[in-house]
C-alpha cells in the first residue's frame, strides 16, 4: 500500500479513491455515487485523515473500502450507533453514515431513528435500491407492495416505508433526497448535507441492476423526468415540467396540494406554493408526493439548523469540568468522606 | 459528643449480623449505610449486602415490598455478610415474615409493635399476631413500639404524621447504635446536612435517633435489652473508606483510563437492572474525563463504544442478563476488528429476564465462549467490592496493550456490596501508556506487535494512516479484505494466540490461603470469594488439608493453574451457576474437579462449602 501524506494541496476526486478494486455489478448505481461522493469530497477540499465513512452490511456498505478516507465497514443496521461513538470521542472529525434501505431502515430502524432525533452531527447517505441486493434479491421495507421476490413470490403484501417521511418524523432537521444518476444533483445536496450541523439525511435513488431494474424510471427515465420531479429550491415557486410550465398550490379549503398549470390560462403565479426549506409541515407535504399523480420532490426538502448533539454533551461536559480532575485521582477516591486507622 | 456509657454490663461478640427489614419506604437502605459508616468508623471489619425488591414501589405492607439491608461487622477479618442473622430488625410483619427464616435460633428480634396491626398482619398473610401466640419463642424478643416512641420524640417539631412516621428508621438505628456502643455523631452531622434546606426534619430525624439510643441506656426492659462489645479489627493502618463495587470500578476504569494515558473515557449503556448503577456513577465524574451515552438500546450502547474506541478514546460499556446476550454480535465486530473495550458484566439470575435484582454467576460461559465462530477475548472477575478496583484498572491494562474487547464478570451482588477499603496511594498505581501509531512507513491497519501480536492502534485525525476496517476477514500481510482460506487460518489462529498470550503477562496463580498442594482445593471466581475464603479458613481450623484458590483471570487462565490444580488430590468447585468454571477447568486440564451449584440467587452460606469440604477432606 502506497502512503501519501497530502494535507493542504488541494486534491481532486481521484485523490479520494483507494486502491481497492470497485466490485458492484455493472451499472449498478452505487458507482455514480461513490463518483459524486468523491467529486464533493474535493469540492469540499475535506480532508482526508479528518473524515470518516461509517457502513453498516449491504451493497452500499462496501462504499468505505473504496475511498482513502478512514473507513469503518460495520454490521447490519448499527453504523448509527458507531458513527455517535465516533463523533463523542472526537467531535472534530467528519463523519458520513453509509446506509441502504434495508440496513437503515430494517435491521437498523431504532438506530435511525434515535441517531436523527439526537441530531449528531453526520452525512447520512441512505441509497434506496428498494431491495436487499447483497443477498439476491429479497423485497425491503421500502419495496412497493406486490414486489415479487424471492422471498414473496406472491408479491409483498407490507407497506413500504418512505425514508425521508421517516426521518423528517424522527425529528431530522436536514432532509434531501437525489437520484443517483443525477450527478450533479447528488454533489450538490451532498455539499449542503455536508454544510448543515447536526445530522443530515440524504435518500439517493439508487438503481439495482439486478434485481430491481428501473424501479425507479416512472421519474428518473430520461423522457419521463421533466415532468415527475419537482427540484426543489428555497424561496422559488414549486415549478416543474420541461418549460416550468406546472406548478404546486395548497387545493383551496383544505391541506393538500395540488397540481395546476401557471401562465397564459392556468392559475396566477402568486397562487404558486414557494419552497421554504426551514417549513416542516411544508416538507411533510412535499416528501408524500409521488408519480404519476405528482412530480417527485428531489433537492433540499427541509433544513432547520440546531445545536448538534455532541457539542451540546460537550457543552454539559465542560459545565462539569469536564476533564478538569483526570489528575487528580485522589479526589476522586477520597470524595465522601474517609477515616483513617493508626 | 460524649460516648455511651453502658448501663448494664456489656457482652463481648467476635462479630454480628444484623439484618434491617422494612417497607420499601421504611428507609431500610438508609439505616443499614448510616450503620456500616458508624461500625466503619469505629475500626470493624465489615461487609453488607443490600436486598431490595424489584418492585419501585410495591403496595405498603406486602410481603414482596420487603426491603433489607444486611451488615456483618465484627473485630475480625469479615469476608461475607454472614451465613445467620443474630438480629433482626423487623419494621412490620412482612419484613418479619420474609426475614425470619434467615435469623439463627436464639436470635433477637427487634420489631415495633406499632406496625403490627390486623390489617398489616393480614396483608403479611399472618392469621395470629406472632409476637403473642408464642410462635417466635424460640428467638429473644425485643418488642417495642417504635411508632409510638418516634411520635412522642418528634412530635415538637410539627411535621406532619407521615413525616413523623418515617422517622421511625432513625429511632430503630439509634436504638442499635446503642446496643453496639456505636457512636452517632456521625449520622447526626450526616441528617443535617442531607435535611439542610429542611431543619424540622433534620432536628426530628436527629431527636428520634437520640430517642432511640436514650431507649437503650436507661429503660427498664426486659434481659433481651442487653448491650454488646464488638472489638475493633485487627486491620491494616491506612486511609479508608467504603465502597461498593459498583463505585470501585467506576473508580478503577478512570485510574486505568489514566494508566493508560487516554484523555477520555466514553461510556454507553442502556438502562437495566442492576447495570445501570454504573452508568449513574459515571454520569456524575465528568471533572475526571468521563462522557455517558445512555444509547436507545444494548447494542447501540457497544457500537458507540466500539466507535469511541476506534476514535481513540477508551471505550466501556455494561450490562446485565439478556443486555449482555444482545451486545454479542458487536462483540464479535470489536474482536474481528481488533479494537480495545472493556465491557462489564454485572450478572444476574436468569435465563431471559430472570430475577433481575439477584445474582448469579451464570454467564461465563457466554463471556468465553458465547460469539458465533472462533472469537476470543479475555475475561476477568473481581472477588470484592474494592478488588473491583484493581480489576477495573487490568481490564483497561488488557484491552488497551492487547487491542482486544475484554469482560469484566461482576455481579448484582458485587454492584451493591460494599466493605470497607483501604485507598491506595495513586502514586504507586501501575502505569501502561498507550502508543497511538502515527508513522506512516511500513503501515497497515494490522501490523501487529511482534510479542503482544496486538495490532496498531491508528486513529482516525492521523495524517498519512487512513485505512478501512470492519467486520470481514482481513489478510494478514496487507489488512485488505480477504477471502483466502490460509489466511483464513492464520488469522484465526493469530486472533487466538494474541488472547492466549496474556496468561504470559499475569502474575501466576497462587493459593489464596493454605498450601500449593495438598488433600483438597477450592477453587472460585467471582463474588463467592469471601464465602469460600471463611469457610476454607474453617475447615482448616477443623484439621483439613485444604486450599482456596481463587481465580481473577478467566480467560487465558493463568498459566501454571493446570499444574496448580494437579497437586491436589481433590478440586472442588463452588459456582453460583450449574456448572460452568468446573467444566472449563476439566476442559482445559483434564483434572476431575468436581462442581457445588446454587442458583438460588443468594451468596453462598459459608456452612454450604463447610460442609462440602467437610465430605471431601
Amino acid at each position: 500500500m502506497t502512503v501519501t501524506t497530502i494535507t493542504d494541496a488541494e486534491l481532486a476526486p481521484k485523490d479520494y479513491a483507494s486502491d481497492q478494486e470497485v466490485r458492484w455489478c455493472p451499472g449498478c448505481g452505487d458507482y455514480a455515487i461513490l463518483k459524486a461522493v468523491q467529486k464533493a469530497l474535493a469540492e469540499l477540499g475535506a480532508r482526508r485523515e479528518r473524515t470518516v465513512f461509517v457502513s453498516g452490511i449491504g451493497c452500499a456498505a462496501r462504499f468505505p473500502y473504496y475511498l482513502s478516507t478512514y473507513g469503518f465497514h460495520t454490521i447490519h443496521g448499527r453504523a448509527p450507533a458507531i458513527a455517535t461513538g465516533i463523533k463523542l470521542a472526537n467531535p472534530e472529525l467528519d463523519v458520513w453514515v453509509i446506509t441502504g434501505d434495508g440496513d437503515g431502515l430494517s435491521i437498523g430502524g431504532n438506530h435511525m431513528l434515535h441517531v436523527l432525533r439526537r441530531n449528531v452531527d453526520l452525512q447520512i447517505v441512505l441509497f434506496n435500491n428498494e431491495i436487499y441486493g447483497l443477498t439476491k434479491g429479497q423485497y425491503s421495507p421500502t419495496s412497493r407492495r406486490g414486489t415479487r421476490s424471492p422471498s414473496t413470490p406472491q408479491g409483498s403484501i407490507e407497506n413500504p416505508v418512505s425514508p425521508c417521511a421517516f426521518a423528517l418524523g424522527a425529528g431530522a432537521r436536514f432532509v434531501g433526497r437525489a437520484v443517483d444518476t443525477q450527478q450533479a444533483d447528488v454533489v450538490t445536496l451532498l455539499k449542503r448535507a455536508h454544510a448543515h450541523k447536526g445530522a443530515s439525511f440524504v435518500e439517493v435513488f439508487q438503481n439495482c441492476v439486478v434485481f430491481n431494474d428501473g424501479v425507479f424510471d416512472s421519474f428518473t427515465a430520461k423522457t419521463a423526468a421533466p415532468d415527475a420531479q419537482l427540484h426543489l429550491e428555497h424561496g422559488k415557486p414549486l415549478l416543474f415540467g420541461p418549460n416550468k410550465e406546472r406548478g404546486l398550490r395548497l387545493t383551496p379549503g383544505t391541506l393538500a396540494l395540488e397540481v395546476v398549470p401557471v401562465g397564459a390560462g392556468g392559475v396566477p403565479s402568486h397562487d404558486i406554493l414557494v419552497h421554504d426549506e426551514t417549513n416542516r409541515t411544508l416538507a411533510q407535504l412535499l416528501v408524500g408526493l409521488e408519480p404519476p399523480e405528482f412530480p417527485m420532490a428531489l433537492g433540499v426538502l427541509y433544513c432547520s439548523p440546531a445545536t448538534s448533539y455532541e457539542a451540546d454533551v460537550y457543552a454539559q461536559a465542560r459545565a462539569a469540568g469536564f476533564g478538569r480532575d483526570v489528575a487528580d485521582l485522589g479526589a476522586l477516591l477520597t470524595r465522601d468522606g474517609t477515616w483513617t486507622v493508626e | 459528643m460524649a460516648t455511651t456509657t453502658p448501663p448494664r454490663t456489656r457482652q463481648t461478640r467476635e462479630s454480628v449480623v444484623i439484618r434491617f427489614a422494612g417497607d420499601s419506604g421504611d428507609g431500610m437502605q438508609v439505616t443499614g449505610s448510616r450503620f456500616t459508616v458508624e461500625a466503619a468508623l469505629a475500626g470493624n471489619d465489615l461487609t453488607t449486602f443490600p436486598d431490595f425488591p424489584a418492585e419501585i414501589r410495591a403496595p405498603a405492607g406486602t410481603t414482596y415490598g420487603v426491603s433489607a439491608f444486611q451488615i456483618h461487622f465484627g473485630g475480625v477479618d469479615v469476608t461475607t455478610p454472614g451465613d445467620e442473622v443474630d438480629v433482626l430488625v423487623a419494621m412490620n410483619p412482612a419484613a418479619l415474615k420474609v426475614d425470619l427464616k434467615d435469623l439463627r435460633r436464639g436470635g433477637t428480634i427487634v420489631v415495633d409493635t406499632g406496625a403490627f396491626t390486623e390489617r398489616n398482619l393480614a396483608k403479611a398473610g399472618f392469621p395470629a399476631n406472632p409476637i403473642e401466640d408464642g410462635s417466635l419463642a424460640q428467638y429473644q424478643m425485643l418488642t417495642v413500639d417504635i411508632t409510638r416512641l418516634t411520635a412522642e420524640a418528634v412530635k415538637a417539631f410539627g411535621l406532619s404524621t407521615r413525616e413523623a412516621h418515617r422517622c421511625r428508621n432513625m429511632w430503630a438505628l439509634g436504638l442499635m447504635l446503642w446496643m453496639y456502643g456505636r457512636d452517632r455523631q456521625v449520622t447526626t452531622d450526616w441528617l443535617r446536612r442531607k435535611f439542610a434546606d429542611r431543619p424540622e426534619l433534620a432536628q426530628a430525624n436527629v431527636a428520634a435517633l437520640n430517642a432511640g439510643h436514650a431507649f437503650g441506656e436507661t429503660a427498664e426492659m426486659s434481659e433481651h435489652l442487653v448491650g454488646y462489645t464488638v472489638a475493633r479489627a485487627p486491620v491494616e493502618p491506612g486511609r479508608y473508606r467504603a465502597v461498593s463495587g459498583t463505585e470501585a470500578i467506576a473508580w478503577g476504569l478512570i485510574a486505568g483510563m489514566r494508566a493508560a494515558g487516554l484523555q477520555k473515557m466514553i461510556f454507553a449503556g442502556y438502562p437495566i437492572t442492576p447495570a445501570s448503577l454504573l452508568l449513574h456513577t459515571l454520569a456524575n465524574l465528568k471533572a475526571h474525563g468521563v462522557i455517558t451515552f445512555q444509547a436507545e438500546d444494548e447494542i447501540a450502547a457497544i457500537g458507540a463504544v466500539i466507535g469511541a474506541a476506534y476514535a481513540g478514546a477508551l471505550g466501556v460499556t455494561s450490562s446485565s442478563g439478556p443486555g449482555m446476550a444482545l451486545k454479542t454480535e458487536m462483540l464479535g465486530l470489536a474482536i474481528a476488528t481488533e479494537l480495545p473495550l472493556v465491557v462489564v458484566n454485572s450478572q444476574r439470575a436468569g435465563p431471559s429476564t430472570g430475577m433481575p435484582t439477584k445474582a448469579e454467576q451464570s454467564d461465563l460461559f457466554q463471556a468465553v465462549h458465547g460469539r458465533n465462530a472462533d472469537a476470543p477475548l479475555a475475561v476477568i472477575a473481581p472477588a470484592t467490592a474494592s478488588d473491583c478496583f484493581e480489576v477495573a484498572i487490568e481490564a483497561v491494562r488488557i484491552a488497551t496493550k492487547y487491542m482486544t474487547p475484554v469482560i469484566l464478570l461482576s455481579d448484582a451482588y458485587l454492584a451493591h456490596a460494599a466493605e470497607p477499603w483501604r485507598l491506595p496511594d495513586p502514586s504507586t498505581l501501575p502505569r501502561f501508556p498507550v502508543h497511538f501509531r502515527t508513522d506512516p512507513a511500513g503501515f497497515h491497519p494490522f501490523v501487529r506487535d511482534p510479542v503482544t501480536l496486538a495490532r496498531a492502534w491508528a486513529v482516525p485525525g492521523t495524517s498519512g494512516l487512513e485505512h478501512r476496517i470492519g467486520g470481514l476477514e482481513k489478510d494478514y500481510d496487507t489488512g485488505h479484505i480477504s477471502y483466502d482460506p490460509e489466511n483464513h487460518a492464520r488469522m484465526t489462529r493469530t486472533r487466538g494466540a494474541k488472547i492466549a498470550g496474556i496468561a504470559n503477562d499475569i502474575p501466576p496463580q497462587r493459593a489464596a490461603l493454605g498450601a500449593d498442594h495438598g488433600a483438597v482445593a477450592v477453587v472460585g471466581w467471582g463474588s463467592t470469594y469471601g464465602a469460600i475464603q471463611q469457610a476454607v479458613r474453617e475447615a482448616r481450623e477443623d484439621g483439613i488439608d485444604v486450599s482456596h484458590v481463587h481465580l481473577r483471570y478467566l480467560n487465558p487462565f493463568p498459566s501454571n493453574l493446570g499444574d496448580l490444580l494437579k497437586r491436589f488430590d481433590r478440586v472442588l468447585v463452588p459456582e453460583m451457576n450449574s456448572g460452568q468454571l468446573v467444566q472449563l477447568l476439566r476442559a482445559a486440564y483434564l483434572v476431575p474437579a468436581e462442581g457445588l451449584s446454587k442458583v438460588e440467587g443468594k451468596p453462598f452460606k459459608v456452612a454450604e462449602i463447610v460442609q462440602a469440604i467437610g465430605a471431601r477432606g
